[in-house]
C-alpha cells in the first residue's frame, strides 16, 4: 500500500513537472523573433501574393498568434478557451504544422510509437548485453575477460554512432541480407498492422537498436563492473563466503543485488540519452522516428510541431524516471522505510 | 583424544612478498576457547581466515597444515577441495566478524540472511529452517523474534546486529565458532552483554571457539588458552591464567603494561574554591527534530543534550564518558562553537586569566575568527581526518594560512618545531599522509591542532582507533603537551580506563544527561549512579580474577525503570543533579 501511495505521489510530481517542462518549452519555441506565419506573410508581401497573405492572415488569427503571448501559451496547452474553445494539448490537439500544412497529429502519427520502439529496444538491448557483461567482467576482475569486454566496450564507446551504423548495414547486408534503411518496408507504409509487417519491422529493428544501444551498453556495463566490484569487497560478501555459498550464487544474491540499484536508477538518464542521441542515427539511418521531423520543425520554426515534439520527449524522459523511482522503492528498503520508527 | 582443530607450521604470504604468517601453531580442544591476541598487523586475522580458507586472493598458504576432526575423521583443511570446505563452512565451522554493521547484506531481511544458512546446507525445509531460527533469535535475546525475522539490519542497533549476525553463526549448530574482534565496534556495556551471551551459548552447545581480540580484558574475560601474536609470529602461547598472570616474554608484558587501566588509589582531591574557568557550559540543551516522513506525524525530538553545566579550568582536563548516543559529542561540538544549543543555553570561553568571558554563540566574523585561533580539535579517525591529497607540510601550515600569520619561510620552520614536538621527524613533511601508520597520523593530527598555539584542545575519542600500545603512546604525548603548553582538554572518549588515566574531572553522560561527575578517583571507587557502576564493571581488565559482573551492567545499561528508586526518572523528568559531597555530583532524588 505505501507503494501505491509512492506511485501515486510520485505521479502528481510528474505531472507538475511536465507543466513546468511545458512553460519552458513554450518559451524556448517562441525565443527566435518572430513566428511561422510573421515571417511568412512577409515573405509573401514581398512578392505580392495577396491570396497567400489572407490564407496566413487567417491562420495567425485561428491559432491565437495575434494574442499575447501568455494567453498564446494557455490557448497552446488548453488551459484557456481559443478561437474554438477549450483545444489545446490537454484536450488531445496537438496544433497545426505551417510547414507541412497538416495537423500535427496527422505528420507525428506512426512515428510516435516508432520512436517509443526503437528506444525501448535500445534500453532492453542495453541491459541485456551490459548486465551479463558487468557481472562477468566484475567477477573476472584482472583477466582476459575483464579487458576483452573492456576493450570492445570502449571501442563501443569511441566509435561515432553514424560510422557505426554505415559499417553495419554496409556488412549486415552483404553477409545476413539484412535491409538498409528505414524502420519497414517501403511496402508496408501505411498499411495496417499484420504479421508480415511486424516482421519487416522486427528485422528493419537490429541495426538502429545495436547503432543506438551500443555506446550506452557499454558505459552500463563500465558502470555495473565498478560497482560490483566495490560492492564484493564488502565484510558481508565475506559473511556469505563463510556461511558456506557458492560463488555464483553470493554474487548472484548479494553483491548484484546491491549493485542493482544504480543499475536500475540509470533507466531515467537512459531514455532521454537514447532519445537526443538516436535523433541524428534516425537521420542518417533513414528511421521514420520523431528525430528527423524534430529537426525539420526546429529549422523552420514550425513551431507548434517542434513544440509537441519536444513536450513528447519530455513525457517520455520523466516517465523513464518515475518507473525508474518507482522500481527503486520497490527494490531498496532503505529507501522504503526511511522516516519510518526503527 | 586429537584435539577439534590443530594448526601445524603455518606460513602465508602475499604474493612474493615475505610471509606474513610465519610457523604458527596451535590446538585447540573441542568446548575450549582459544583466543588469538595481538595488534593490527599481527597476522591473527589473516590466521584466523586461513581456517576457513577465506583468504583475500593474493594470499596463499606457504606451508603447514589445518586439521580439522569432527569426530569422523581428521580434514586436513589445506588440501580440501572447494566443494568440501563449503559444506564446513557455517555448517561446521562459523564466523561472527567485526564490524555488524557491514557484515549484514542491507538488502535482505535478517531472518533470510540467517535462515540461509539452514537453507544452504540443505537440512531442513524452509517452515522447518525459520522455526529453528526464530528459536535461535529468542535464545540470544531477540525479545520480539518474529519481527527481527522481517528486519532489515539499518532497523536494528549495533548491538542487536551483532547478536544476529552470533544467531547466524549459531544455527547451525557449529563445533567451532571463529570470533574475530566481535565485540571491538560496540559500547563497553553492550560488548559485556554480547561477550556473556557468548559465553553461555558455549556453554550450552559445548562449542570451540577461537577469539581473535586485541583486547586483554577481554581475553581475561573469555578464553581458556591465548596464543600470542607479534608481526605474524607466535610471542607465547599457554593456558590464560599463567600467562596474563606472569607473562614470561617482553612483548606479552609490554602488552599487558600498555592497556589501560583503573586507578588503585583513592585520595580525593580538594576542590579549589575559586577557579578560573578557561571553558564554562550552562545549562546547553539540543534537540534535534527527526523528520518523521509521513506528513500527519509530528515530528520526532532527540534530546541530544539536556540541560548539561561543565566547566572545565585552566590547565586542566574535563572527560566526558558515555556511549555512543550519550550525547557527548554533541556537546563538545556545542562548546566549539560549532551547532548553537537550544534557547536559554549559553558557553563561555575565556582566552587568558581573568579576562572577560566570551560569549561562543554571540560572536561576530572577528570574534569568532580571534575564538578559532584558541580552541582547535584533535578527531577520532586519524585515517579520514587528514586530506589524502595534501602533502603533510600543506595540511600543517593551511591554519596558519587561513589567519594569515607569518610568512611562509615562518609557517614552515613552526610547522617542523611542531613535528618534533610530537615525536616524528621535520624530514617527513613533505611526505602524504599515506605513508604513516595510524599512531602517526594521530601525531600528525595533534601538531596539525596545535600549529595556531591554542589553549584549548577538544579531543573527540583521540585514542580509539588506535592498537592499545600507540594508545597509551599518544596518552602520554596528550599529556605531555598539555603539561608543557598550559593547555586545557576537553577530552571525549567512551573508555573509562583511558579517561581515569588523563582527566582530572569526569562527566558521565547518558542519553543527553549528565548521570554523575567527579574526579576519575571518586568515580572509580565510590562510583553512585548505576549507569556509572554499570561501565566501570563492563570494563574488560587482563586480571582473570576480575570478571565482568554482567548483572550490574544488565541493571545500570538497562532503561531507567531498572534502577533503584532514587534514580529512577518520573516520565520525562529526570532527577537533579545533587552534590553528594565536594566534587561529586550524582543525578538523584536526596
Amino acid at each position: 500500500m505505501e507503494i501505491l501511495r509512492y506511485a501515486f505521489y510520485r505521479f502528481g510530481t510528474m505531472l507538475l513537472t511536465l507543466w513546468v517542462v511545458s512553460i519552458l518549452v513554450f518559451v524556448i519555441i517562441n525565443l527566435p523573433p518572430g513566428d511561422y506565419l510573421s515571417n511568412q506573410i512577409a515573405e509573401l508581401r514581398a512578392s505580392g501574393q495577396s491570396a497567400g497573405v489572407a490564407k496566413a492572415e487567417f491562420l495567425r488569427n485561428e491559432y491565437a498568434l495575434d494574442k499575447p503571448l501568455w494567453q498564446q501559451y494557455f490557448i497552446w496547452v488548453g488551459f484557456m478557451p481559443g478561437p474554438h474553445g477549450f483545444s489545446g494539448l490537454v484536450q488531445g490537439n496537438f496544433g497545426w504544422s505551417f510547414e507541412f500544412d497538416r495537423p500535427v497529429a496527422e505528420i507525428v502519427g506512426d512515428s510516435l510509437w516508432l520512436t517509443v520502439l526503437v528506444n525501448l529496444a535500445a534500453v532492453v538491448f542495453v541491459y541485456v548485453v551490459a548486465l551479463p557483461l558487468g557481472v562477468l567482467a566484475a567477477a573476472r576482475a584482472r583477466s582476459w575477460v575483464d579487458y576483452t569486454s573492456a576493450f570492445v566496450g570502449y571501442l563501443g564507446l569511441a566509435t561515432p554512432n553514424f560510422l557505426l551504423a554505415l559499417i553495419l548495414f554496409y556488412y549486415g547486408h552483404r553477409w545476413f541480407n539484412l535491409p538498409i534503411g528505414g524502420l519497414m518496408d517501403p511496402a508496408f507504409e501505411g498499411e495496417p498492422m499484420g504479421w508480415e509487417k511486424v516482421k519487416s519491422i522486427l528485422i528493419h529493428l537490429i541495426v538502429p537498436t545495436f547503432v543506438i544501444g551500443t555506446s550506452g551498453a557499454s558505459a552500463m556495463m563500465q558502470r555495473l563492473r565498478a560497482n560490483m566490484l566495490d560492492e564484493l569487497g564488502k565484510p558481508y560478501v565475506e559473511t556469505a563466503i563463510a556461511k558456506g555459498m557458492s560463488p555464483s550464487r553470493m554474487l548472484a544474491k548479494y553483491p548484484l543485488r546491491v549493485a542493482f540499484n544504480p543499475f536500475v536508477a540509470d533507466i531515467g538518464n537512459l531514455l532521454p540519452a537514447m532519445i537526443s542521441g538516436s535523433v541524428l542515427v534516425s537521420v542518417v539511418l533513414g528511421l521514420q522516428t520523431i528525430g528527423p521531423t524534430l529537426l525539420t520543425a526546429l529549422k523552420t520554426q514550425d513551431m507548434f510541431l517542434s513544440g509537441f515534439v519536444l513536450m513528447f520527449v519530455a513525457l517520455l524522459t520523466l516517465i523513464g524516471t518515475m518507473i525508474s523511482d518507482v522500481l527503486l522503492v520497490l527494490l531498496d528498503p532503505r529507501i522504503r522505510y526511511e522516516g519510518r520508527d526503527a | 583424544m586429537a584435539p577439534l582443530l590443530s594448526v601445524k607450521d603455518l606460513s602465508i604470504g602475499f604474493g612474493k612478498d615475505d610471509s606474513v604468517v610465519r610457523d604458527v601453531s596451535f590446538d585447540v580442544a573441542a568446548g575450549e576457547t582459544l583466543a588469538l591476541v595481538g595488534e593490527s598487523g599481527s597476522g591473527k586475522t589473516v590466521t584466523c581466515r586461513a581456517v576457513l580458507r577465506i583468504l583475500p586472493k593474493a594470499a596463499q598458504i606457504r606451508t603447514g597444515s589445518i586439521q580439522f576432526n569432527d569426530g569422523a575423521g581428521s580434514k586436513e583443511l589445506v588440501h580440501l577441495p572447494e566443494r568440501d570446505m563449503r559444506d564446513l563452512r557455517g555448517n561446521q565451522i562459523a564466523m561472527i566478524f567485526q564490524e555488524p554493521m557491514r557484515s549484514l547484506s542491507p538488502l535482505h531481511r535478517i531472518g533470510n540472511q540467517v535462515a540461509e544458512v539452514l537453507w544452504l546446507h540443505g537440512r531442513k525445509s524452509e517452515a522447518e529452517a525459520k522455526k529453528e531460527v526464530l528459536a535461535c533469535f529468542e535464545r540470544v535475546g531477540f525479545p520480539d523474534p518474529e519481527r527481527t525475522y522481517s528486519s532489515y539490519p539499518f532497523e536494528l542497533s549495533g548491538g542487536m546486529r551483532q547478536r544476529a549476525m552470533i544467531a547466524m553463526a549459531m544455527v547451525a549448530k557449529p563445533k567451532l565458532l571463529i570470533a574475530d574482534e566481535p565485540t571491538t565496534a560496540l559500547d563497553v556495556t553492550t560488548q559485556a552483554q554480547v561477550l556473556g551471551l557468548m559465553k553461555e551459548l558455549q556453554r550450552d552447545t559445548g562449542m570451540a571457539m577461537i577469539l581473535v581480540t586485541h583486547d586483554l580484558g577481554v581475553v581475561a574475560n573469555m578464553a581458556e588458552k591465548v596464543v600470542v601474536m607479534h608481526k605474524g609470529r607466535v610471542m607465547e602461547a599457554g593456558a590464560a591464567e599463567p600467562l596474563l598472570s606472569a607473562p614470561a616474554h617482553p612483548y606479552t608484558k609490554a602488552l599487558i603494561e600498555a592497556a589501560p587501566k583503573i586507578p588503585a588509589a583513592a585520595a580525593p582531591t580538594d576542590v579549589p574554591a575559586q577557579q578560573d574557568l578557561i571553558l564554562e557550559l550552562n545549562s546547553v540543551s539540543k534537540t534535534y527534530s527527526m523528520r518523521a516522513g509521513k506528513g500527519w506525524k509530528a515530528p520526532s525530538l532527540i534530546y541530544a543534550c539536556r540541560g548539561v553545566d561543565l566547566h572545565l579550568p585552566r590547565g586542566k582536563t574535563l572527560a566526558i564518558v558515555g556511549e555512543s548516543g550519550s550525547g557527548k559529542t554533541t556537546a563538545a561540538r556545542i562548546a566549539l562553537g560549532a551547532e548553537p544549543p537550544d534557547q536559554g543555553g549559553e558557553v563561555l570561553f575565556r582566552a587568558t586569566a581573568g579576562a572577560d568571558p566570551i560569549e561562543v554563540h554571540e560572536m561576530d566574523r572577528t570574534a569568532r575568527t580571534a575564538f578559532q585561533r584558541e580552541a582547535q580539535m584533535v578527531f577520532q579517525d586519524p585515517y579520514s581526518s587528514l586530506s589524502p591529497r595534501m602533502r603533510i607540510l600543506d595540511t600543517m601550515i593551511e591554519p596558519l594560512e587561513i589567519h594569515d600569520i607569518g610568512d611562509r619561510a615562518e609557517r614552515r620552520e613552526k610547522a617542523g618545531a611542531m613535528l618534533q614536538m610530537v615525536g616524528l621527524g621535520q624530514d617527513m613533511l613533505m611526505r602524504y599522509p599515506h605513508a604513516f601508520s595510524g599512531g602517526q597520523r594521530q601525531r600528525l593530527s595533534i601538531a596539525r591542532a596545535l600549529m595556531l598555539d591554542p589553549s584549548l584542545l577538544v579531543c573527540d575519542e583521540p585514542t580509539s582507533a588506535l592498537d592499545v600500545s600507540v594508545q597509551e603512546q599518544i596518552l602520554r604525548l596528550l599529556e605531555q603537551i598539555r603539561d608543557q603548553k598550559q593547555l586545557s582538554y576537553l577530552f571525549i572518549s567512551h573508555d573509562l580506563a583511558v579517561v581515569a588515566r588523563i582527566a582530572d574531572e569526569v562527566a558521565v553522560m547518558r542519553r543527553g544527561l549528565v548521570v554523575e561527575q567527579a574526579s576519575p578517583e571518586t568515580l572509580f571507587h565510590n562510583p553512585q549512579h548505576p549507569y556509572t557502576k554499570a561501565l566501570i564493571a563492563a570494563q574488560p581488565e587482563p586480571d582473570i580474577h576480575r570478571p565482568i559482573n554482567l548483572q550490574l551492567v544488565a541493571q545500570g545499561a538497562g532503561s531507567p525503570e531498572d534502577w533503584p528508586e532514587h534514580f529512577r526518572f518520573s516520565g520525562f523528568e529526570a532527577p537533579p543533579l545533587v552534590p553528594l559531597e565536594p566534587g561529586h555530583k550524582v543525578r538523584c532524588h536526596v
